[in-house]
């Protein structure tokens, strides 16, 4: 792919510095959000990130952020535990509000549309934007093929040609169908770990998401189970938008096209993952990515 | 690979999912919390059923149905006095009998039995508790009375006879013998419910005990039970509350004479026992409504009853923050 | 402190002396299950055979006959006290659950913790008043109401311990595959938790199956098979009970005969509960 995105963030002499903590050294601050350059049409743009704030009750977990993910590349966010990495991803398909006193401020554009404007219903954005956790989690009392279907029958595709056809298209699209094609009445918790997140994949991309969300999804994984994965991942990005949170700065930096660097809540650094682990414009940045703290 | 992702069928393109059931949400919720809020409304129903029933019966009595102590359908004269009596009776002796042993074997199960003893007796406790109470009403009148007159009650009164108690004539079917069918009934709950109790007391304050020097028993009397002494009474009342709710067992033991006298030997009455009795040939209004009455009676103590020991247990579980030991 | 060694050995057989005293109470709270299943078996296990679980109660003084209708008849009332029962019991459980605020939820507990410790008789006296005064006589709608209204509390707070050990992975999972909340609940939840929910339900079952007492006034017993709901219906333990009382040396040996059968099914119920949630644990810990 190649959109030269003007960078969401940019060294304007003219902004203003935002507020910083005490103790953070942030040199490059970064901006709100920027007029669409002529180079980005919006259609190439799968999130439009602007001013997002997110609380768990009376704790702010994310602060200002703004940024735009761009469709059908891969984008990585990194950062130390407890950055509100997860936190944001939980907001890009409304399952943030799931949780008790949680509350977000901003907005969040999902290709153009706003996904928490006032009638959308927030079952259709998940629809759209499909999950895969950190742990993968087949449902226990379905087969392999009835795991990859349950999005479909329970969102009432009746026929059952159909979801067999997207059934095997799935399992290929994760790369899993040559290993079960001939287990696949066996339970999803038959598999070994890998291939449960795999599956878990091949159910996300069942429901024919436009986006792919996904959260440390190689954590629990041994290393050949993970480059499998990440595989996987250059494969889909060719149809689907990913955005994943990893803890593992080696992944990204072989994973993804883009990075998101988070501290404390705050985006730090977002950049073409080349310029953000070879030569980051942020001093913070670069400590994180050379190992000095994290 | 590249074939699969490029190339979509037409017929899955057009793939459609059904619109998100708004309606379908919300109607379960609703229909969930409507079941939910059935124990509210149940509750609210046993209260009302019982004092429309027993309406007329307060009406005519008022407050003397409580202390009357005389019970006579023919006249329609109602007194429930010894009901209440005989209720509060079998129960404290049942109580008298129960409690010591059902602590006694708590201890014996958290602090002093080997792991592998436990599992059998905890689930020896639990059979019993799932006996039946016309069960113990049956092995009652034909074993337990039986033995009790030909050889537990004759002792008593050589012993104890001086006692206003124990006088009187032996039938087998008394107050006492009532009273130890309840003890048999109760012990399952008390035991569990203590043993639930010291089980949640800290290993902090044995280990505290422990490393003053104290022997294991010295242990459990000092840092268990002072420290459970809440949790452990709500244990009681709880067995109290089932003692004063215990029916059928009763109803077969107790002789069932609505009468109040000194002797434990005598035969009593209680309020369940009349009710399973009388209910369904009650031949009046105010018969039927007096029975109803009982009813709430029992209901209201149980309740309280219950609510007490809930608190008391409640009480316990919440662990005390950093208390020295004495 | 005193430190004399007579006080240390005071001390010591103290101790010895209270550890005996809790032994001597575990025994004596676990024998009387043993002398009640010997007696049961002594005197009810000869009187079991194929007439009695097949024939009708002979008239008053004849011996001979059976307790077939009272078995049939409790479980007729156990299926009855089971479509009022589970349903509300099992969505109440639910709601306590999945759905529900804290405040709520403390309540409806409370409220469940109390009604567990309502005497069944009041049960009975309830049923009564709702079932068979309106009905002008007694039947087993009675009998089932009153049993089922005695499940509910029992089935709600059993529900809920077992929907709340599934764990929240799934649910999220499928939220993020955009499927509606009602779906998640009954289609994946309750159906991971099924086992649980069933065990629930069976423990509850064998508990009312017992209970005498909100039965007397409401199906009231029959010595015939019952062949409407309408009617007065016989049950095990109201059987037993009569039996018991009456001055008959046969119908006696029948009350063993039937508490031994009674006693059977509800340990059965229990034992097949118990191996049930043991294979459970290990497929959700999973």
């Amino acid at each position: 792919m190649n959109v030269d995105l003007t960078a969401p963030q940019s060294k304007r002499e003219s902004d203003p510095p935002v507020v910083a903590r005490p103790g953070l050294a942030l040199s490059a601050i970064p901006t709100k959000r920027e007029m669409p350059s002529r180079a980005t049409p919006v259609s190439e743009v799968a999130f439009e990130v602007s001013d997002l704030c997110c609380w768990f009750g009376q704790h702010q977990a994310v602060y200002d952020l703004s940024l735009r993910i761009p469709a059908k590349a891969v984008t990585a966010i990194i950062g130390p535990s407890g950055c509100g990495k997860s936190t944001f991803l939980r907001c890009l398909n409304r399952m943030h509000e799931l949780v008790r006193g949680s509350r977000l401020s901003g907005q969040i554009r999902l290709f153009g549309e706003d996904i928490y404007g006032p009638r959308v219903d927030a079952t259709l954005v998940r629809r759209r934007v499909g999950m895969v956790f950190q742990k993968s989690n087949p449902f226990p009392t379905m087969s392999v093929g009835d795991n990859v279907t349950v999005g479909l029958r329970l969102n009432g595709v009746r026929d059952r040609r159909v979801r067999e056809e997207w059934m095997e298209r799935a399992l290929r699209m994760a790369a899993l169908w040559d290993e079960v094609k001939d287990h696949l009445d066996r339970p999803g918790t038959s598999l070994s770990g890998g291939q449960q997140q795999r599956l878990c994949i091949a159910r996300a991309l069942a429901v024919q998401p436009e986006v792919l969300l996904m959260d440390e999804p190689a954590s629990a994984l041994d290393p050949i189970a993970t480059t499998k994965i990440e595989e996987l991942i250059q494969e889909l990005k060719r149809d689907y938008t990913i955005v994943i949170v990893t803890h593992n700065m080696q992944q990204a930096a072989r994973c993804s096209d883009y990075t998101a660097f988070f501290y404390l809540g705050r985006l730090v650094e977002y950049d073409k993952t080349e310029k953000v682990f070879t030569n980051p414009s942020n001093k913070q940045t670069e400590d994180y990515v050379t190992g000095r703290f994290g | 690979m590249a074939d699969i992702l490029t190339t979509v069928p037409s017929n899955l393109v057009e793939t459609r999912l059904a619109p998100p059931s708004r309606v379908g949400d919300r109607l379960f919720r609703w229909v969930a919390l409507a079941m939910g809020l059935s124990v509210g409304i149940l509750i609210v129903l046993v209260g009302v059923t019982l004092g429309r029933g027993a309406s007329s019966s307060l009406h005519h009595f008022g407050f003397g149905f409580l202390t009357g102590s005389t019970w006579d359908p023919v006249q329609e004269n109602f007194g429930a006095l010894p009901f209440v009596y005989g209720t509060l009776v079998s129960s404290l002796i049942g109580l008298l009998i129960a409690v010591p042993l059902s602590i006694g074997t708590a201890v014996f199960l958290t602090e002093l039995a080997p792991p592998r003893l436990r599992q059998p007796v905890v689930s020896v406790i639990e059979m019993l508790a799932a006996v039946p109470s016309v069960i113990f009403g049956l092995w009652g009148i034909f074993v337990l009375v039986p033995w009790l007159r030909v050889h537990v009650f004759p002792l008593l009164q050589k012993l104890f006879g001086f006692l206003p108690l124990f006088q009187g004539p032996n039938y087998g079917v008394s107050m006492l013998a009532a009273g130890v069918i309840l003890a048999i009934m109760i012990l399952p709950i008390i035991t569990s419910v203590s043993r639930e109790i010291l089980r949640s007391v800290p290993d902090l304050q044995r280990e505290a005990a422990y490393g003053l020097g104290a022997t294991r028993w010295e242990v459990t009397r000092i840092a268990v039970l002072s420290y459970a002494k809440r949790g452990l009474f709500g244990a009681v009342v709880l067995g109290l509350g089932r003692a004063l709710g215990e029916t059928m067992a009763v109803t077969m033991l107790i002789g069932n004479r609505p009468e109040i006298s000194a002797s434990l030997l005598a035969p009593g009455y209680t309020l369940a026992s009349v009710i399973a009795n009388e209910f369904s040939e009650a031949t009046s209004d105010l018969y039927l409504s007096a029975l109803f009455e009982i009813g709430l009676v029992l209901f209201g103590v149980t309740i309280l009853t219950n609510i007490l020991a809930q608190l008391l247990i409640a009480s316990t579980a919440a662990p005390k923050v950093g208390r020295a030991v004495q | 402190m005193n430190t004399s060694a007579t006080y240390q050995t005071w001390r010591k057989a103290k101790n010895l002396i209270m550890s005996a005293l809790s032994l001597a109470c575990a025994v004596a709270v676990i024998a009387p299950l043993g002398l009640i299943l010997f007696y049961l078996i002594k005197a009810g296990a000869g009187a079991i055979d194929w007439h009695f679980l097949t024939q009708l109660p002979k008239p008053v003084g004849e011996t001979g006959g059976g307790m077939s209708n009272a078995i049939v008849g409790t479980l007729t009332l156990l299926a009855l006290a089971s479509i009022l029962g589970v349903p509300v019991g099992v969505l109440g459980g639910v709601y306590l659950s999945e759905y529900g605020g804290e405040r709520t939820n403390w309540w409806i507990r409370f409220g469940a913790d109390v009604l567990n410790g309502v005497p069944s008789i009041v049960w009975g006296i309830v049923a009564y008043a709702l079932v068979v005064v309106p009905m002008k006589g007694f039947s087993t709608y009675a009998g089932g109401v009153a049993l089922g209204l005695m499940m509910i509390p029992l089935i709600i707070r059993t529900t809920e311990e077992v929907l709340l050990l599934v764990p929240n992975g799934y649910r999220e999972a499928a939220l993020a595959l955009g499927i509606s909340r009602w779906k998640i609940i009954v289609r994946i939840v309750m159906k991971t938790a099924l086992k649980g929910i069933v065990t629930g339900v069976l423990l509850a079952a064998g508990r009312v199956a017992g209970e005498t007492a909100p039965l007397l006034f409401t199906a009231f017993g029959n010595r015939f098979w019952t062949h409407h709901l309408r009617d007065p219906i016989a049950a095990l333990p109201l059987q037993i009970f009569t039996y018991a009382i009456s001055p008959y040396d046969d119908w006696h040996r029948q009350a063993w005969a039937g508490a031994l059968v009674l006693i059977l099914v509800i340990f059965l119920i229990n034992i097949g509960v118990r191996t049930l949630t043991r294979g459970r644990f290990s497929e959700v810990a999973k």
